[in-house]
């Protein structure tokens, strides 16, 4: 028998078939999460299908985070659908305020290593981190999910990334995933999985991995899957109740191609508008003053991404022709961020803070950025129009970089503020 | 079908095909008003009912939201043809029975303007003004079957 990939692995346990890359499987969900954004079409298509029950509401989450609370009476209708729904069918529903869907679903305990899992959202990669097949559908996917427990999937072939070497100061895991997008580009690897590792991969936090696997997407992938360390399982232990089946690759996989990145000498990087493979090392970006940054979302609105940010900013004040916009990704860390003194640090920096949730990200509220105006964001997207307006800019870097960039009103090296 | 070539670059995402800001409603006529508004503000008032999105690499990338298909259907795009499609809107697409076609050769030989027609069933696509054709790449069966009852929602009832 041939050797197989994480993703090969857990699509033929959750379909009961021996199958690899390119076979058509149905394969039993383990849970699925909807958003405000796409659960609204998701409803629509759940009442267009006809269907009167779900297979198993315990196994449903729909997170309200995208515009949250409501910025006006269109989305507020979407909301109560949302609510409405989740109500007569039993389903777990995390209301605004909670965060984001990509923090609250792994954070609350839904998902475990070995599981699979699909969400109404395209960054539902990220518990790739935490070895969960993860991956973006849309509405109509996920009202099927939700009627039959169950979802087609074709095997995807893996691309294998090997980060190699010492994370170099003031460089983080947002610098890594940036640099993999720019090299393989924003279709490297469509209709992928990846299997990310590497001496690298195993000296990041937890969090810090989450913020790799969430960009997998940006480079078409399907899934951005890591194995599991003592790290993860003391990590899912402390949020699940869940027992986790962790997988691991066999040595004989067969990977469509392996990529190994050395980060010994890694600069933090830069994706320039208006596509995240735009990426070029911080000290090849020509001077770019901002008028904006924002830390946050479910690529860098965790605790320690925050703690970065502060660590920078301490006793300072940002610069006054800038905004720092803030957004933690869940109520948990927003009470962490209080608890640690990393919020009233933030706020006498001269941050101003939002609800728990996607803010400014998609452009629907809290903080629109005006014509001409660039923005330093943690998100993980800069495509034209993003944030809301067509005629603004933005710019991806890690936390450490959008702090720094506060500072002096310029897109500036986290290295020369990082002792 | 037939209908005029617009085409539109590499990598043009969701945000592009339907901002966020619009967002705040699922009906396909309101969002249908809005398709393409941010790579080129003016489509939708030059193209007609029957024209053809023809695209680069990676069509629809970005983010899962259904509306992006939604409002290319709805604006009355019987097909889009592109070089390749982003995973997410590849499903999407054929959940809701938006017909998409992958050619490069297609794409390399359609220009602006040119009149097109496309036969579904066989996969084939025909420059008219260049008098030249192609073949899209085929779905694999249980796909195929999905695309012929029309997407999942009526594969499902069907299925009932």
């Amino acid at each position: 028998m041939a050797g197989k990939t994480i993703a090969e692995k857990i699509l033929s346990s959750h379909s009961n078939t021996d199958s690899y890359a390119g076979d058509i499987v149905i394969a039993d969900l383990d849970f699925m999460i909807g958003q405000d954004g796409t659960s609204g079409v998701a409803i629509d298509s759940f009442n267009k299908m006809g269907a009167e029950k779900i297979s198993d509401p315990s196994k449903i989450a729909i997170i309200v985070d995208h515009s949250s609370p409501s910025p006006n009476s269109g989305v507020s209708a979407i909301h109560k659908k949302i609510r409405d729904f989740s109500k007569t069918y039993g389903i777990k529903l995390y209301d605004i305020g909670c965060g984001v869907c990509h923090q609250i679903t792994p954070e609350q305990g839904h998902v475990v290593p070995g599981d699979l899992v699909i969400g109404a959202d395209s960054h539902t990669c990220t518990y790739g981190a935490i070895n969960v097949f993860s991956t973006g559908i849309g509405s109509t996917d996920f009202a099927a999910g939700m009627i039959s427990g169950k979802l087609w999937f074709k095997v995807p072939e893996t691309l294998k990334v090997v980060y190699r070497g010492k994370l170099p100061k003031g460089v983080f895991s947002k610098d890594l995933i940036l640099k993999l997008i720019g090299d393989i580009t924003a279709d490297g690897a469509t209709y992928m999985a990846l299997e990310i590792g590497g001496e690298a991969i195993s000296s990041l936090s937890v969090d810090a991995r989450f913020t790799i696997s969430n960009m997998a997407i940006e480079c078409g992938a399907k899934a951005g899957l890591m194995e599991t360390d003592q790290k993860v399982l003391d990590w899912v232990n402390r949020h699940s109740k869940k027992i986790p089946s962790p997988v691991f690759a066999d040595k004989e996989a067969k990977y469509a191609k392996t990529i190994e990145i050395n980060i010994a000498q890694l600069e933090p990087q830069i994706a320039k508008p208006h596509t995240v493979d735009n990426v070029v090392p911080i000290s090849k970006l020509e001077e770019t003053t901002v008028a904006q940054g924002y830390i946050g979302t479910c690529t860098n609105g965790r605790l320690e991404d925050f703690q970065i940010a502060a660590k920078i900013l301490k006793g300072k004040k940002i610069n006054s022709n800038c905004r720092l916009i803030i957004a933690p990704a869940s109520k948990d860390i927003l009470l962490d961020m209080i608890k640690d003194g990393t919020y009233q640090t933030l706020l006498d920096s001269g941050a101003i803070a939002v609800t728990p949730g996607c803010g400014p990200c998609v452009g629907t509220h809290n903080g629109v950025p005006s014509d001409g105006e660039n923005v330093i964001s943690t998100a993980n997207r800069n495509f034209k129009g993003r944030m809301g307006n067509v005629n603004s800019f933005i710019y991806l870097g890690s936390p450490a970089t959008v702090a720094a960039s506060m500072l002096k009103g310029k897109i500036s090296d986290p290295r020369n503020f990082i002792n | 079908m037939q209908g005029k070539a617009w085409k539109f670059k590499d990598n043009i995402d969701t945000d592009l095909i339907i901002p966020a800001r619009y967002l705040n409603t699922s009906d396909p006529a309101e969002l249908a008003k809005h398709c393409m508004e941010d790579a080129d503000p003016t489509w939708i008032n030059k193209m007609q009912k029957g024209d053809f999105i023809v695209g680069g690499e990676n069509f629809g990338c970005g983010s899962s939201r259904e509306h992006a298909p939604i409002a290319i259907k709805a604006a009355g795009v019987p097909a889009v043809i592109a070089k390749s499609f982003a995973r997410i809107f590849y499903r999407n697409a054929i959940n809701i029975g938006l017909p998409i076609l992958e050619s490069p050769d297609a794409v390399d030989g359609i220009s602006e303007g040119d009149e097109i027609e496309v036969e579904l069933a066989k996969g084939n696509i025909i420059n008219k003004t260049t008098g030249k054709s192609y073949k899209a790449q085929a779905f694999p069966e249980f796909m195929q079957k999905l695309i012929d009852a029309g997407g999942l929602i009526e594969y499902i009832k069907r299925k009932k």
